[in-house]
């Protein structure tokens, strides 16, 4: 059984896995968008393998986090409005 | 083809020979741009993109304050893709011997109606957060600025095209002759004088030049808008630049407008390669560290290397080669290529009406150099 | 910056099927063998979230085989340069760590190919693996309407996932006409594993409808993706979905392969008969050789894997299996050419480059692919042209260059500690 963690996801908590992604998480908090681009598009995730980069997000204070590689971990803080 | 020579034939449009075109057609010359890959394919697409006034001689400064005011007129009209950034620099000192430098350098540029600021440690901090404690202070120089060069590159062959300048892309010239230029194809582009603006291949077409290849690395993070403000370059940067000995490398960091930092800098002589070099890397990336310890954690998302055309007296090439008539150079710039390239223009073309120039062009003739070493 | 060493005979980069087979046959060869993957578990992405008791059958006995054997898995872990011969650096969670190898097997697999049509940058049109490996990785598709589009074999292998967690596929457009899926079933039809494989994807997709010679020339939504429009040679119409799963088929990931040396040709990694590359003691398996799907990759991976141990004969074992998956591999690339209309999608608006938002109104206007790189930094951006690469390559013949360090975006701390001291 995957171990249970909270992560926060813009300030929210939610309940994760160890085997979530932290992509997983921003979508189960109910945000779409990862990020804006450089013209200011919402974007979500594109390859879900981590070599299209539109899954950066803030992890932990780290900017461009690819959040489809990284797993949740009790207390990640997840930002998607950076 | 148009009918009868050409005034002149510009060989390279990097940032210099696009600028040169630009100005020849402003003066109503028929004029042609021979390309052999891209535009701004050399060191102008390899580089930073400072446009910085230096005072390390009285030629340097005079050449970069001429440019850099050039391009303060120009900064208006230049397309948004240039991303010209009046961000500023300022020369950081790690210690008091330094700073002493930093004094001297004020007075210089102050004399010479230069606005600069000499920041203590405190404002230094202001200016720049991220820059590490105990470092003594710095000299601010408000108008330099930072631009994003093979756009601008594009933007002077544009301009010149809209005059009637034609470009030749991609045509390698193999010989500099009496009539002209000959290319690779067996033409002749027929024109009265001849302009080698080709950077580190200039040596290729006019033998006796003597502009040697230095490798230069940078490497360029994800977007950290804000990280730092101003281009900051550490004093020591002149020492590397000066330096004849095989590599050097020193701290020099810029803001893109993008968010990106662009870190740099090294100097390396005799090496042919353009392959990424890992310890030169390594040194660099842990001088910038020296003075940022926040690059570290920054994403590093490229790494690349380029020439600059460097002269044994870091002065650039402008105006005639002696021996032959019809031939002008306008190469050599080293690393100020991007801040030059206006002042080069201007130089070059007063040269080719014969016309006096705003500032001395004795510095940056090639007659300057020693006989016995033309063809 | 913490900074560690290792050190292996044998090195496989890449713990998909290939990898995965080249490091267990690499171990009965008794030598030390490392796998370095960038995902916390083994399995690639075909194998993505398999166990050891898995259903997929090849996935359980494999992973059985790699966990009862003495390769040591190093992951997730990310190659990101080479410092020199013999040396490869690498990224963790416990910083960078220094990998030194006798021999090197690469086997970095594929990627989808994404081609760029109005509406592709919306929230949640992913790709098809895309989509997929989000599923995989936990996101409920229960209930949502899904729209599988693009071109090969992966399509149905995704819909059929996705409609076992519940999604409710809508659709799949495949571009490749019928007369090619028909002449591609029918060199599938000579193999025997191959016919299961295909009956057992039929019942999984009964009652979807399936279009051939059809294609997605738009999404539509205002920040997200609500609806699709379809087109074939003879209508277009609109299909409202929630998600969008839209990969054209697959591309070598070749780029740790031209950083050490690698010759390509025709785009992928040139190898002998014994997988190895130009580069003496680096081999290189699986889809970076050739897209050429499952068994090709593990056959490949046991040649490499066993050859890189000293055991060529042991190697030769399986030229016979490798050279029947090998036909496989070219009739996958007949079906599923990509036909003329996908190159007519974009509007000048439609943005192709994603990282920096190049749109394709100003790449068309560049001579070259240097110079859209320059001029408009078009592939500059983080993905390293891993997106923006394929589709430039297709709308304007634009070849892709070499590989320079980091090959993927690491921590300036960490490209500064991958020079050793000298």
């Amino acid at each position: 059984m995957p171990k249970a963690v909270s992560v926060t996801v813009n300030g929210a908590q939610v309940d994760a896995t160890e085997d979530m992604t932290a992509l997983v998480a921003i979508l189960l908090s109910g945000t779409t968008a990862l990020r804006r681009s450089v013209s200011g598009e919402p974007r979500g995730a594109l390859c879900g393998m981590g070599v299209c980069f539109e899954c950066g997000v803030t992890i932990n204070g780290e900017r461009h986090c690819r959040s489809c590689q990284i797993r949740c971990a009790q207390e990640m803080d997840i930002r998607t409005d950076e | 083809m148009r009918a009868g020579a050409y005034d002149v034939v510009i060989i390279g449009s990097g940032i210099v020979g696009a600028a040169c075109a630009w100005a020849c057609a402003n003066e109503g010359l028929r004029v042609a741009v021979i390309e052999a890959d891209i535009i701004g394919g050399g060191a102008t697409g390899a580089g930073m993109g400072h446009l910085v006034v230096m005072d390390d001689s009285e030629a340097q400064f005079a050449l970069t304050r001429y440019s850099r005011s050039l391009w303060q007129q120009l900064a208006r009209e230049l397309p948004d893709d240039v991303e010209y950034e009046s961000c500023g620099t300022i020369w950081v000192a790690a210690d008091e011997e330094e700073m002493e430098a930093v004094r001297q350098k004020k007075e210089f540029y102050e004399t010479r109606g230069v606005h600069v600021e000499v920041l203590d440690a405190k404002a230094l901090r202001m200016a720049e957060p991220n820059l590490r404690e105990g470092l003594v202070g710095g000299l601010r120089v408000p108008g330099d600025a930072v631009i994003y060069a093979p756009c601008a590159a594009r933007f002077f062959i544009e301009r010149a095209q809209s005059r009637g300048v034609e470009l030749y892309l991609p045509r390698v010239v193999m010989e500099i002759t009496a009539e002209g230029v000959r290319l690779n194809d067996g033409t002749v582009i027929a024109a009265h004088r001849v302009v080698n603006a080709a950077g580190t291949w200039s040596p290729m077409l006019t033998p006796g030049i003597e502009v040697k290849k230095r490798k230069g690395h940078l490497v360029i993070t994800e977007r950290y808008a804000g990280f730092v403000k101003h281009q900051l370059v550490e004093l020591g940067y002149l020492k590397s630049a000066h330096s004849m000995t095989t590599e050097s490398v020193a701290f020099n960091v810029q803001p893109r407008r993008t968010g990106q930092m662009l870190i740099g800098s090294s100097r390396q002589f005799d090496v042919e390669g353009k392959e990424v070099d890992a310890n030169i890397l390594r040194r660099m990336l842990e001088r910038a560290a020296e003075f940022l310890p926040g690059v570290n954690r920054l994403s590093a998302i490229r790494s690349w290397t380029g020439f600059r055309a460097a002269t044994p007296d870091k002065l650039p090439l402008i105006g005639p080669w002696p021996g032959r008539e019809n031939l002008f150079l306008a190469t050599g710039h080293e690393g100020l290529g991007i801040t030059t390239s206006l002042g080069t223009a201007k130089l070059l073309v007063d040269q080719l009406l014969r016309r006096t120039s705003e500032i001395p062009t004795g510095p940056y003739l090639p007659s300057r150099v020693p006989e016995g070493v033309h063809a | 910056m913490n900074n560690s060493r290792r050190s292996f005979d044998v090195l496989v980069v890449g713990a998909g099927p290939a990898g995965i087979a080249a490091a267990c046959c690499a171990t009965q060869g008794g030598v030390r063998v490392g796998l370095v993957d960038n995902n916390a578990r083994p399995g690639g992405q075909i194998w993505r979230g398999e166990a050891q008791n898995s259903d997929v059958v090849d996935a359980a006995s494999w992973l059985r085989k790699l966990a009862s054997s003495r390769a040591e898995i190093l992951a997730p872990m990310e190659v990101f340069a080479q410092p020199e011969a013999g040396k490869l650096a690498t990224t963790s969670s416990d910083g960078v760590c220094e990998l030194s190898y006798k021999r090197l097997i690469l086997c970095t697999g594929a990627r989808e190919r994404f081609l760029p049509f109005p509406g592709w940058t919306l929230p949640n049109v992913m790709g098809a693996g895309g989509l997929q490996a989000v599923v995989k990785s936990g996101m409920d598709i229960a209930g949502k309407k899904v729209v599988v589009a693009g071109s090969g074999p992966l399509l149905l292998a995704v819909a059929a996932h996705l409609r076992a967690h519940g999604a409710d596929v809508r659709a799949i457009a495949e571009q490749a006409p019928w007369s090619r899926l028909i002449r591609f079933g029918m060199a599938l039809a000579s193999r025997g594993r191959k016919i299961s494989q295909a009956f057992q994807l039929k019942k999984q997709l009964s009652r979807i409808a399936f279009r051939a010679g059809c294609w997605v020339a738009a999404a539509e939504g205002n920040d997200k993706v609500e609806s699709v429009t379809l087109r074939t040679e003879r209508k277009t119409w609109k299909e409202r979905c929630d998600y969008l799963a839209c990969g054209f088929h697959l591309v070598p990931n070749t780029e740790l392969a031209s950083l050490v040396g690698c010759e390509l040709r025709a785009g992928f990694v040139r190898t002998d008969d014994f997988q190895e590359s130009s580069v003496s003691g680096i081999y290189c398996a699986g889809e970076p050789t050739g897209i050429g799907g499952l068994e090709l990759s593990i056959a490949e991976g046991q040649i490499a894997g066993f050859a890189a141990a000293g055991r060529r004969e042991k190697a030769q074992e399986y030229f016979g299996e490798r050279k029947s998956q090998r036909r496989f591999s070219t009739a996958l690339e007949r079906a599923f050419m990509l036909r003329d209309e996908l190159r007519a999608l974009s509007s000048a608006e439609t943005i192709v480059c994603r990282c920096e938002d190049v749109k394709f109104g100003r790449l068309r206007e560049q001579p070259s692919w240097r110079a859209a790189k320059l001029q408009t930094r078009c592939g500059m951006g983080p993905c390293q042209g891993r997106i923006c690469g394929p589709a430039v390559e297709f709308l304007f013949g634009w070849k892709a260059e070499s590989a320079r360090p980091p090959i993927f975006p690491v921590a300036v701390g960490s490209l500064a500690a991958t020079a050793c001291a000298k």
